[in-house]
């Protein structure tokens, strides 16, 4: 319930379009968007977001990837990663 | 009979002592013992009765056999049941969501405790920012100017003096086609016009030679490709004719006509446009438009032929009344149209330039019949629903927007533009974009909020609304001399192109640069803001 709670906080907050949960394997477990769209997200941005990491950590050893944003055209898509799930929030950017 | 055969008289003797008593008393002057002459003899008949069956004894038995009756029997047989499956492959189902229990792993939400506030400082945060606004990226080499990649005549129509009336794209997006005719002597001639088409894809393309001419006998007004068919053309002549072309048949191109029967539009027909038919989408019906008054949609029937079946007329006096018109005379007066275009979002809507000057919006589906004498094989009916307020002068040309229901633009003489709802009869804006006529004016089929406009001068002029709502982005010479440009056409297939007809018999096709091709960030929304200024 407490999930549900933070996710639907996230969710109603301005311009979300959509909020999901992906695991360390890049498999979905909570998501508001529908299903294929829930699946590629998940299964891409959770690359991105490996990759990104690893980036970071070849870069400079000592540093690690915290927050992950990614400005389109039409959306800005944010990763929270951590070591077993990531957080992803897409957002219309403002008005 | 009369003789018996004595036992152990043998023949000869027998024979004699025979004669003797067979001959009597006749026989016996010539004397016993002389040999008498031969006779006749039966002897009688000895039998001899078989022993073998005495001695054997009769033993028969009688006996039979049979066999058994073959058996015989009738069956039928039948399926009583029968079942159809069809089997399709669906597109495969991405490794799904685990739909099973959903256990509240301890983790997760402290993962979400411990994300949560980030993420929604970040949100905030972006939701405020104003970091991008105005900042786009170059993914490729943008094309900065507008350039001219064609320049496409006929050199006999030109030596005729002929114009370029119309151009269109066919539904590859790689053959331009375009009419020739004369818009400015109003009268009946005996010239020859053409249509001609060229393939920008060919390869050896000879902008001075077409791929295909047709010549026809009357100045052709307005053309249409097919939108499926990429060799189908549609034209509307001077005469009041239709006609359909097969430009992939030089030596026969004519497909059907509408020929000059009552029916047929008694002025020229100033624009064909093709209509799917309401329940076979794939087959299309030819719409025309006169300044007679009608529009007509004519259908392939027979070889050769096209036939009317429906019908509409516009008189005055049925025009609906919410904007203050001129007084009309007495009687009917029709009403020319000169141009049309059909809604993209309810395709039995569309919008009618007049000479009037006044756009009307009408329907597909009226059904009131209209107050007219003309003989007509269909009943004509009365199309008008709205009419909004006019311009200074007849209307040359409507487009509605592919990306707005309710928008839509129109040109005309008085050289303004003006953009209108649907749900009001004032224009939203009205632009004046030459000092002589506006001949022709089209929304971009990829940007919601830029149109084009071919001016009496010689422009061709691009408006980008969110640029500028007053002056044009951009306007190209296309005449050197100034000689009206009289038709335009977007290529909605290669959305990068612009055609464009003159009074020279020249069509320049024009590659747009790049910022009248690609879709800004918040475009429909600003579309949409401009469709609400609707006056309340």
């Amino acid at each position: 319930a407490e999930v549900e709670e933070t996710l639907k906080r996230i969710q109603s907050h301005k311009g979300v379009i959509g909020t999901m949960v992906v695991n360390a394997e890049g498999i979905p477990i909570r998501t508001t968007l529908d299903n294929s769209t829930t699946v590629q997200y998940a299964g891409l941005l959770h690359q991105l977001t490996m990759k990104a990491r690893s980036t970071v950590r070849d870069i400079d050893p000592q540093n690690d990837l915290t927050f992950l944003r990614i400005r389109s055209k039409k959306h800005e898509i944010m990763v929270a990663p951590d070591k077993e799930y990531l957080l992803i929030v897409i957002q219309n950017p403002c008005e | 009979m009369a003789t018996r055969a004595q036992p152990g008289q043998l023949c000869l003797a027998g024979s004699g002592r025979a004669e003797a008593l067979a001959t009597g008393g006749a026989a016996s002057a010539e004397g016993p013992g002389r040999p008498g002459p031969l006779r006749d003899e039966t002897l009688g008949v000895v039998s001899v009765p078989s022993q073998w069956r005495g001695v054997q004894g009769i033993r028969g038995e009688t006996k039979s056999c049979q066999t058994v009756s073959i058996a015989t029997a009738e069956a039928s047989a039948q399926t009583r049941k029968h079942a159809d499956a069809q089997v399709q492959t669906e597109p495969p189902v991405p490794v799904g969501m685990p739909p099973g229990p959903r256990h509240d792993s301890p983790g997760l939400a402290a993962f979400l405790r411990r994300v949560e506030a980030m993420v929604i400082r970040e949100l905030n945060k972006n939701w405020q920012s104003h970091a991008f606004d105005g900042f786009e990226v170059n993914w490729t080499e943008p094309q900065q100017t507008v350039t001219c990649l064609h320049t496409l005549s006929y050199p006999p129509a030109q030596g005729q003096g002929l114009h370029v009336t119309s151009v269109s794209w066919n539904s590859t997006g790689s053959v331009v086609a375009c009419a020739y005719g004369r818009l400015d002597d109003g009268d009946w001639s005996t010239l020859k016009a053409f249509v001609c088409a060229w393939n920008l894809d060919r390869r050896g393309l000879n902008p001075r030679q077409p791929s295909a001419v047709v010549e026809v006998p009357s100045a052709v007004m307005c053309l249409a490709f097919h939108p499926t068919q990429p060799s189908h053309i549609a034209g509307g002549l001077y005469s009041g004719e239709v006609l359909v072309w097969d430009m992939s048949r030089p030596e026969d191109p004519l497909l059907w006509r509408t020929g000059l029967t009552d029916d047929t539009h008694t002025d020229p027909v100033y624009q064909v446009v093709w209509l799917p038919e309401p329940r076979y989408s794939y087959r299309f019906r030819v719409l025309s438009v006169a300044t007679d008054g009608k529009v007509l949609l004519w259908q392939a029937a027979g070889p050769g032929q096209l036939q009317l079946t429906e019908g509409f007329a516009l008189v005055v006096q049925q025009l609906p009344r919410n904007t203050k018109l001129k007084k009309p005379h007495r009687g009917e007066t029709e009403v020319g149209t000169t141009a049309v275009a059909f809604s993209s979002f309810d395709p039995s809507l569309f919008v009618l330039g007049t000479e009037g000057g006044f756009p009307l919006k009408c329907s597909l589906a009226a059904e009131e019949a209209a107050l007219t004498r003309t003989p007509s094989s269909v009943s004509l009916r009365a199309p008008a629903q709205f009419t909004f307020s006019p311009h200074g002068g007849p209307v040359y040309s409507v487009s509605c927007s592919p990306f707005h229901r309710n928008l839509f633009l129109s040109a005309g003489t008085d050289g303004h533009v003006h953009l209108y709802s649907m749900l009001q009869a004032q224009p939203l804006t009205s632009l004046q974009l030459s000092h002589k006529y506006l001949f022709a004016v089209r929304w971009s089929p990829v940007r919601p909020l830029v149109f084009a406009a071919a001016s009496g001068e010689g422009d061709v002029q691009l408006f980008d609304l969110q640029k500028s709502s007053q002056k044009p982005t951009i306007s190209i010479k296309q005449t050197q001399d100034e000689s009206p440009v009289y038709c335009l056409e977007f290529n909605s297939q290669q959305t990068q192109l612009l055609a464009a007809g003159d009074a020279k018999g020249t069509v320049k096709v024009w590659q747009l640069s790049t910022e009248f091709t690609e879709q800004g960030p918040s475009e429909t929304e600003d579309l949409e803001q401009l469709a609400a200024e609707v006056a309340t």
